[in-house]
């Protein structure tokens, strides 16, 4: 594990994200945006770690990321996504959701649309927690219950489902085109179909013991009926949403709430999650060696998986290495990848050989290197 | 104008309001300590925190003698920080001035304090440390040397002969002797006397404290080196050039020639050690503060009166370390220096527990002032509980008083400060955040919400609440709300009774709704035995038992458990809906059902099968 170095940035991170590069470029991604909370004045940011950012950095070493534009933002970023390579969507915790588009010539940040109490309550504001899009369509949830679809450059809403749920959600992501996935804080996993009218859900999953909140979810790139959650108690839980309603494997993590899960992109034996404990692991998978699940020591520790029950049979090397909750038929490999003791790490994201992260001792860290 | 304190700041109002026109009284918020919403001083405050808590996670039972470098390292790194802040402000346009001469001051301090206490140079080595904290603060001499070496002709330049007297003042004599080289080849008819002062200049012996050689040996080199030194200023060799006779009255160390160079040399500390260089080059620790005091009162005219930077190094140098923090505490605004430095020097056992009067010593009590500053930041306060942890003493009392002051705008962030209180087993706090959340929740009509809130603070009562309102709406409307709850509550039931009766009460429904009618009857009955209804909910229980006795599935034993239930409940029945008509006609309907059914069952029951 390569030294990591932190960048101090005056104010806690609570989202980043890279720029999404088109699929032609082989290029690492360059660009990566960060939102913050607990401010008075909270901001988005836009950064570089390309070499056109840095002043005359000395070759090979990594240079820090390079500050190009921020702008102001009301309330907690909540949640940020890329909607488009100029487009950012925002959750904020006043309820609202902004479009901020970034001008790359004039590296300025403007405010595109916004939809000020998206999510509210009867006399107060509610905020919205996640946000996802597939551009144009945008998904949001919040505090309140709601979840509400936009579409980039229309003026109203698409479509509202009031009281999808009684307790906050807590992140959405796609499914499929047409259906969402949320969480909650009572534990539960829901499938919603956007195809149907109704306002219910078209699928609840949730563990048969303690109720505890999930806090993210994730799909597997690859395969859509993998989704990788995170929730209180730091445990991350595999489910096949196909089958049963309760999850595959269950994995302890963290020592405290896992605040993302993210598969990586291109690669999906690889899993990130960071948590409220200040540490960031880095799980891998691949079930065909013949090692042992222990591993040396060092930095590197390895978790014991528990399954809720065997896979259902069928070609072995159909069924993805994460659902194989065995641990003699797999093996799984975790490894910390900050210097212990920062505080919580709120936000992770890996995209290609890079990951970057923020924490609330106001850092960023920026990995260039992952082994993948 | 009136006042009131606040934790960090003062409130001022006016109180003598105009009668007419339009009185918009202010309220001025006055903050005591600006620096902490410094954007780049943050920086200061988050990499120092992480510093921080890895000193605190040195072990104790290492020798300290592995300790003692890693405490110099982390001294390093304070300063670093402190450096890196300094280099930024003084890029960022703005009136920093103030900010960056402070930060300046500090370091200055601490790199003194870094020398004397923690490294503890004994001599010989001594003087090569404060020669290096000499040459870090001066860095004119750097940018005029690369001035004058950057002209055409650097002998001639106007500033040639400040630079290389400078370079001399400050021990620097290979840099000396180097730009000296350029003014020998300018005149080679002097070459012979230039030779002269290189070959003094080289020989000038400096300590080696890793090398083999003594401290006596040391000394006995350098007083022989001295005395060619006044021998060759006595032959008058540099008599033909004045800037050359200069140096080598420096070279002797001679007071009268230094003072003449205040505007070089810039400070009396620097006077200080310069003079020490040139004339006790094995200066024990203890002598320092006599060479002090008089270098301070030489230095300084006896109009001009020392600043309190000076009196803080003169206390340093006097190796009172309880005056500096004093001082310091005194002459800056906020406690972040004093309190990092009290608890470096703390860790390295050279604080002598110097109790306060209210009984926790001086290093906690620093730590606690700075960290009660952080906690009235709007985000900084997630350091502060880091430093509360590390006060044995009171630290925890001030984290419990103030960690229920943190405003929780969104869940996120009472889920940080919730955990935050879990990891201490903070009971009390946790109990009255959940209670806070979980309210808000209920007016907002959240009752899920407010239910996840009251499961994790383990808030028996709170969940009653809630599972009331859920009666009261299923009363008032006749089905239940938020059915993804109640039909998933898992273990969550067991919180308190009245959850486990909405929780079963939902399932009966559901059990009814299949038309299992025994199983439902049987669970309808339990419900009823159990005594976990609420009083209001009777009726309704015994109005839903009315069809089940249609469907003749209900045993004779149930049916008079039912009746004795309807007797028990009819009194209160009748004290609570006593003008309502259609409820004394449900009773009379229900005993009616009752007495049929009792009727069958003891009929079938007591059938015989011939």
């Amino acid at each position: 594990m390569e030294a990591i170095n932190a960048k101090y940035v005056s104010q806690k991170i609570s989202k980043t994200r890279w720029r999404p590069v088109s699929h032609s470029s082989l290029q690492p991604p360059e660009i990566f945006a960060t939102g913050s909370w607990d401010n008075e004045d909270n901001r988005i940011s836009i950064w570089s770690i390309g070499s056109n950012g840095s002043t005359g950095m000395e070759d090979g070493f990594e240079g820090d990321p390079q500050l190009l534009c921020e702008h102001k933002h009301d309330g907690d970023v909540l949640d940020l996504q890329f909607l488009d390579q100029n487009r950012i969507v925002t959750a904020s915790s006043t309820g609202a959701v902004t479009i901020f588009r970034h001008h790359q010539n004039s590296q300025t940040i403007s405010i595109s649309q916004l939809w000020a109490r998206a999510h509210h309550y009867p006399c107060d504001n509610a905020p919205c927690t996640g946000v996802v899009c597939s551009s144009p369509e945008i998904v949001t949830v919040g505090e309140d219950g709601r979840i509400i679809v936009f579409r980039a450059d229309q003026e109203g809403v698409i479509r509202v489902i009031e009281n999808a749920d009684s307790s906050t959600i807590h992140a959405v992501t796609y499914l499929r085109t047409t259906e969402i996935l949320t969480v909650n804080s009572i534990g539960q996993l829901k499938l919603w179909d956007f195809r149907q009218q109704s306002n219910s859900p078209s699928q609840i999953l949730s563990l048969t013991g303690d109720r505890v909140p999930l806090h993210c979810v994730d799909r597997h790139p690859n395969q859509q009926h993998i989704v990788a959650t995170g929730g209180q108690d730091g445990m991350l839980c595999v489910w096949d949403v196909r089958q049963g309603s309760t999850p595959f494997s269950l994995m302890e993590a963290h020592t405290a709430e896992m605040w993302e899960v993210h598969f990586h992109p291109t690669n999906p034996d690889h899993l990130f999650t960071c948590s409220e404990d200040g540490s960031l692991l880095h799980w891998e998978t691949s079930s065909h060696s013949d090692m042992p699940s222990f591993l040396q020591g060092g930095r590197n520790s390895s978790m014991v998986s528990r399954s809720a029950m065997a896979p259902a049979g069928g070609n072995q090397s159909l069924i993805s290495a994460w659902l194989s909750g065995d641990s003699s038929k797999g093996r799984l490999e975790t490894t910390h990848m900050l210097p212990s003791q920062t505080l919580s790490v709120n936000s992770l994201d890996v995209l290609g050989p890079c990951l970057v992260c923020g924490t609330d001792g106001e850092a960023i860290f920026v990995n260039r290197q992952v082994l993948i | 104008m009136g006042f009131a304190w606040g934790p960090g700041d003062i409130l001022v109002y006016e109180t003598l309001y105009k009668a007419s026109g339009s009185g918009c009284s202010f309220i001025h918020e006055i903050r005591k300590d600006e620096d902490i919403y410094s954007p780049i001083l943050r920086k200061l405050f988050n990499e120092s925190h992480h510093i921080f808590v890895g000193l605190q996670t040195i072990r104790e039972d290492l020798p300290s003698k592995s300790k003692k470098p890693q405490f110099v390292s982390i001294s390093k790194n304070y300063r670093s920080v402190i450096r890196a802040c300094m280099e930024e402000l003084q890029q960022v346009a703005g009136n920093n001035i103030r900010c960056v001469s402070i930060l300046l001051a500090i370091e200055l301090i601490w790199n003194l304090c870094e020398v004397l206490f923690i490294e503890a140079a004994p001599a010989g080595s001594l003087l090569l440390h404060l020669l290096d904290w000499v040459r870090l603060h001066k860095a004119d001499v750097d940018e005029r040397a690369r001035e004058v070496l950057q002209s055409e002709s650097p002998a001639e330049h106007h500033d040639y002969w400040d630079v290389v007297v400078s370079y001399v003042l400050q021990g620097r004599l290979e840099e000396a002797r180097q730009m000296l080289v350029k003014q020998a080849t300018l005149q080679p008819a002097a070459r012979s006397m230039y030779k002269q002062m290189d070959t003094l200049l080289s020989k000038m012996p400096f300590y080696n404290p890793g090398g083999t050689q003594t401290l006596t040996e040391f000394d006995v080199k350098w007083r022989h080196w001295h005395e060619e030194v006044d021998r060759s200023l006595q032959d008058n060799s540099f008599a033909s050039n004045r800037h050359l006779e200069l140096i080598c009255k420096i070279l002797l160390g001679d007071e009268d020639t230094l003072l003449e160079h205040k505007e070089l040399l810039g400070t009396w500390y620097h006077f200080l050690v310069t003079r020490l260089l040139f004339c006790h080059p094995t200066v024990k620790p203890t002598e320092l503060h006599y060479y002090a005091q008089s270098c301070m009162t030489m230095f300084l005219d006896s109009r001009s009166v020392p600043e309190p930077l000076d009196s803080i190094l003169l206390a340093a140098f006097e190796f009172d370390i309880h005056q500096v923090i004093k001082d310091c505490s005194i002459a800056l605004n906020n406690w972040w220096f004093v309190a990092h430095l009290t608890d470096l020097l703390d860790h390295c056992k050279l604080l002598q527990s110097h109790n306060l009067h209210f009984g926790s010593n001086l290093r906690e009590f620093l730590l606690l002032e700075y960290a009660s500053g952080l906690f009235t930041h709007h985000s900084l306060w997630q350091l502060a509980v880091d430093y509360f942890d590390h006060c044995p003493e009171f630290g925890r009392v001030y984290l419990e008083l103030q960690i229920e002051r943190v405003p929780l705008e969104t869940e996120r962030k009472a889920l940080k400060v919730l955990r935050i209180c879990e990891q201490r087993q903070m009971s009390e706090q946790v109990r009255s955040i959940c209670k806070i959340m979980a309210m808000r929740a209920l007016r907002n009509n959240r009752l899920g919400s407010a239910l996840s809130w009251s499961i994790r603070a383990k808030d028996a009562a709170f969940a009653t609440l809630i599972s009331e309102r859920f009666l009261q709406d299923y009363c008032a409307r006749g089905t239940f709300s938020d059915l993804d709850l109640i039909d998933n509550l898992g273990p969550a039931m067991l919180l308190s009774d009245r959850l486990t009766f909405l929780g079963k009460y939902r399932e009966f429904h559901k059990l009814y709704g299949e038309k299992r009618f025994r199983e439902a009857a049987k669970l309808l009955l339990s419900l009823m035995t159990a005594k976990i209804a609420p009083q209001s909910f009777w009726m309704t229980l015994l109005t839903d038992a009315l069809p089940l006795l249609e469907q003749k599935e209900v045993s004779h034993q149930q049916t008079g458990s039912v009746l004795w239930n309807l007797q028990s409940a009819s009194p209160l029945v009748f004290l609570s809906l006593q003008e309502e008509d259609v409820e004394v006609t449900k009773v009379e309907l229900l005993r009616l059902a009752l007495a049929r059914n009792l009727a069958q069952a003891i009929v079938k029951e007591g059938t015989v099968e011939t």
